[in-house]
């Protein structure tokens, strides 16, 4: 963009910018946006900001676990715990391949990571809500397992905490997967270049911050303390 | 006449309202029909259908209103470039009625609804003052007085977060040379999604109130009356637009400065924003944790805070003042950087101890995190906690104490007018009221007194003190100052001098009104007192100010919003400012800096000889010949 200043030099610093009346239409080919570069480094500041602040979020509901529960926790399947865990972790391995692949250009690598990183992901969520919450009040034995939760609501504040933090931690998976699924049917489409993949960036350094949030919620829930009553 | 009507009918404000609507409707039939079909008794009226139409009719507020457009646009994989100007067709006042994105046009937006809630808050205010002027109950009944305090609170608050974000927004991209936010859309974002949480906590006066104050403890909470959901999803709903806005500052500050501006060259009011964004970016999510905790343990019965069940109310006063008391540095603090700002222009020198006064406001940002639990000496907490706050907020006087003695440096000796200008009189209205306000807060974060006072009518006079020392009278002090650099005319300056000469005296009446009537007995949050106390008189000069406080800013709304009419066109740079939002035309124009400039001196050397602080990139790169 081409500015050649109207005030002539010598002029002291004021009233330099003049040129144009207020709201006076602006000349089309005047791009006033930021530059790529600049607009994707601001894009990661922000996001980082962002999980900055929803650190708060998650270490509050984290506190309030030591609060109420102290040195105790509830009874709770270990093994859906663990299963779940290890496939909300081996989730953010995929997602790893899938940036990977969007920043090499290599689409049928970032399709195939995105997909699984959003089906682990929806796996996850189904054993949270399904198996652990329980909330169609099955009951069924899988090799001498019990693989569906009993903790209700209303069970104090054992329910209470367990069930925030799951469910704050579950929401963010759900939007999660939601994002990947975006950014894999975009994809598919051939939205994202090595040069232009910031979407497909953002959504994997999300979904790695929700999965870590995951390792600090996980002992606090399942193996902190001993078993209440 | 017509048109005009019909560019409001269609404007994104009323379509925004009627997609709220129309989304709780919806939200409210879907629950409570679920409940019809399960054949339950009286399956309308339920809370917490009450509770997910309302978080569904904010979503429909957003969709409605079109902020959410271009994101959508973007999930289907299409690319929008950033809209500008007014919509097509249509006249250049209809933007404030849309969604824009120049920061500019969202300054205004937040700054109009700010001082239009001020107004509701005040009315509540001199309403339940005017209960309180005489002992016995006159003309509202408790339920109504507490309903009118709690919301005063809460909507106040709200006013004053819009006009941190007026002037955030408003000047913060003008002063470090940038074109506009780093996020255009967020930042509109952040304010529209400000509407309907408003309209949210508004709307919970009509289902019947609350009775908790603005602070919703638990287990109060739990019992109040059915607008308690309302206010706490309001709540949780502006925390949306304060995180949003917040990191959307820190960014641009972070990315887009001018050529040549470094850190410790940035007008000071920017390092007062950076310190406000800090706080809301990160405290604002413990409120959010406790108001969730709030609603889920109301609405969907799990257990948090109730000790019948296990639950503990300390917690919700943990994390509630965790995230409130900081918000009063976010209150305080871009006043703060108003005053100084403000002071060398007219006292045309220095600003004394610049980097002192820019780290304070981080000093004030993070001792402010270390101090929350001086609002629970009473509340049972664990003793071992008392002891080390009362010393962490005695503390907070330090980076205080620190602007303080600058203002006083900076105005001595320096040469101020023989006849104050508006902008200047609220300024040092402000520092005499904030004095007043941070010398009575000591004896609260102490604890010995404190177990006296807590709760008292102190209290009320205290915070009154530095809510307006703080945020009122200088927010009043920018609008007068940046007023003809919003509008390109000059404010009325015989009107200015009547607001303050109104204000500042019976705000003084008012404060001290409340402090004493508070040492000598008198509770807050109640709606009768005893005549045996003998504060009848001072109750009624207290409302007596208050009456006045009220009249005194209807004239300034006159002011403001004739002024743009009748008054003449103001000089450029009416202070004589070095910032570098004066050196251009006013308005500023659509993009705020036709021609870059660059920053090759210190910002406030005003006196002293060949200085600068800005000068034009352009001029420096045309070709000088050899």
């Amino acid at each position: 963009m081409s500015v050649v200043n109207p005030v002539p030099a010598g002029n002291p610093a004021h009233a330099p910018s003049l040129a144009a009346a207020p709201g006076a239409p602006h000349e089309a080919h005047v791009e006033h946006g930021l530059p790529h570069a600049q607009q994707v480094r601001a894009n990661r500041l922000g996001l980082w900001l962002f999980c900055f602040s929803e650190l708060f979020l998650f270490g509050a509901l984290f506190t309030s676990r030591f609060v109420l529960w102290g040195n105790t926790r509830p009874e709770l399947s270990q093994v859906i715990g663990l299963i779940a865990t290890a496939v909300l972790l081996l989730s953010s391995y995929f997602m790893y391949r899938a940036e990977m692949g969007a920043a090499h250009g290599d689409r049928k690598t970032f399709l195939r990571g995105a997909l699984l990183a959003a089906a682990l992901g929806t796996l996850f969520f189904i054993m949270v809500v399904v198996l652990e919450w329980n909330v169609f009040g099955l009951e069924a034995n899988l090799f001498g397992i019990e693989i569906f939760g009993h903790l209700s609501t209303a069970d104090g504040v054992y329910g209470g905490v367990f069930y925030a933090m799951t469910g704050m931690h579950a929401l963010h998976v759900l939007s999660g997967v939601v994002f990947i699924l975006i950014i894999w049917w975009n994809g598919r489409r051939g939205r994202f270049t090595p040069e232009d993949h910031w979407g497909v960036e953002a959504t994997a350094i999300y979904w790695h911050f929700v999965d870590v949030v995951w390792v600090f919620f996980y002992p606090a829930l399942y193996l902190m303390g001993t078993v209440a009553g | 006449m017509f048109k005009t009507l019909r560019i409001i009918l269609t404007s994104a404000l009323v379509r925004g309202i009627l997609g709220q609507l129309i989304g709780t409707a919806l939200g409210y039939g879907f629950i409570a029909g679920l409940r019809a079909l399960r054949g339950a008794e009286t399956p309308w009226i339920y809370e917490p259908a009450l509770a997910f139409g309302a978080i569904i009719g904010v979503i429909g507020f957003l969709i409605a209103s079109g902020v959410l457009t271009d994101w959508l646009k973007w999930i289907v994989g299409r690319r929008t470039p950033l809209r500008h100007g007014a919509p097509e067709g249509k006249p250049e006042w209809s933007r404030y009625f849309n969604v824009d994105y120049n920061h500019k046009v969202i300054g205004i937006q937040y700054g109009v609804s700010s001082l239009l809630i001020l107004l509701i808050g005040g009315i509540f205010a001199i309403i339940f003052r005017i209960e309180l002027a005489q002992t016995g109950m006159q003309w509202l009944n408790n339920n109504q007085f507490n309903t009118l305090f709690s919301a005063h609170g809460i909507i106040m608050i709200a006013a004053i977060l819009g006009g941190v974000g007026a002037m955030i927004n408003y000047l913060a991209p003008l002063m470090i040379g940038a074109s506009d936010m780093a996020f255009p859309r967020l930042n509109a974002f952040s304010f529209w999604v400000s509407v309907p949480a408003a309209l949210l906590i508004l709307s919970g006066l009509a289902v019947g109130g609350w009775d908790t104050g603005w602070v919703g403890y638990a287990t109060l909470s739990l019992r109040a009356p059915v607008g308690m959901v309302l206010f706490l999803l309001g709540f949780w709903v502006v925390g949306f637009s304060s995180i949003a806005g917040s990191a959307n500052l820190l960014v641009t500050v972070a990315t887009m400065r001018a050529k040549g501006m470094s850190l410790f060259r940035m007008p000071i009011f920017v390092w007062a924003a950076v310190a406000t964004s800090i706080i809301q970016l990160t405290a604002t999510q413990t409120v959010g944790v406790a108001l969730t905790m709030s609603v889920a343990e109301r609405v969907m019965g799990l257990n948090f805070f109730d000790p019948s069940g296990g639950g503990n109310p300390i917690l919700y006063q943990h994390l509630f003042w965790f995230y409130s008391h900081p918000v009063v540095y976010v209150f305080v603090l871009p006043g703060l950087g108003v005053i100084s700002e403000l002071l060398p222009v007219f006292a045309r020198k220095p600003l004394f101890g610049y980097r002192w006064v820019a780290l304070s406001s981080l000093g004030i940002a993070l001792v402010g995190f270390l101090v929350w639990a001086h609002h629970m000496f009473t509340s049972g907490m664990a003793d071992a906690l008392r002891v080390p706050f009362m010393f962490s907020t005695m503390l907070v006087a330090v980076p205080t104490g620190v602007k303080f003695f600058s203002w006083i440096a900076t105005i001595w000796e320096g040469k101020l007018p023989k006849n104050p200008p508006t902008p200047l009189l609220f300024v040092l209205g402000a520092i005499s009221v904030f004095l007043i306000g941070g010398v009575t807060g000591p004896i609260l974060g102490t604890i010995p007194t404190d177990l006296h006072l807590h709760d008292s009518y102190w209290v009320v006079g205290h915070f009154h003190a530095t809510m307006f020392g703080g945020f009122i009278f200088p927010f009043f002090g920018a609008l007068y100052y940046w007023y003809p650099k919003m509008t390109g005319r000059m404010y009325n300056e015989r009107l200015g001098k009547l607001h303050f000469w109104l204000m500042l005296p019976a705000f003084w009446v008012m404060s001290i009104g409340q402090m004493s009537v508070g040492l000598l007995g008198m509770r807050r949050r109640i709606a009768d007192y005893d005549p045996a106390l003998g504060i009848e008189g001072t109750q009624v000069l207290i409302t007596l100010a208050a009456l006045v406080i009220g009249w005194s800013v209807l004239i300034m709304l006159y002011n403001l919003v004739f002024s743009q009419r009748r008054q003449p066109v103001a000089d450029p740079n009416p202070w004589r400012s070095r910032g570098p939002e004066w050196q251009i035309i006013s308005p500023p124009p659509e993009f705020n800096y036709n021609v870059p400039f660059e920053v090759v001196g210190d910002p406030y050397e005003y006196g002293l000889a060949d200085t600068t602080y800005i000068r034009d990139v352009a001029r420096a790169s045309v070709p000088s010949g050899d």
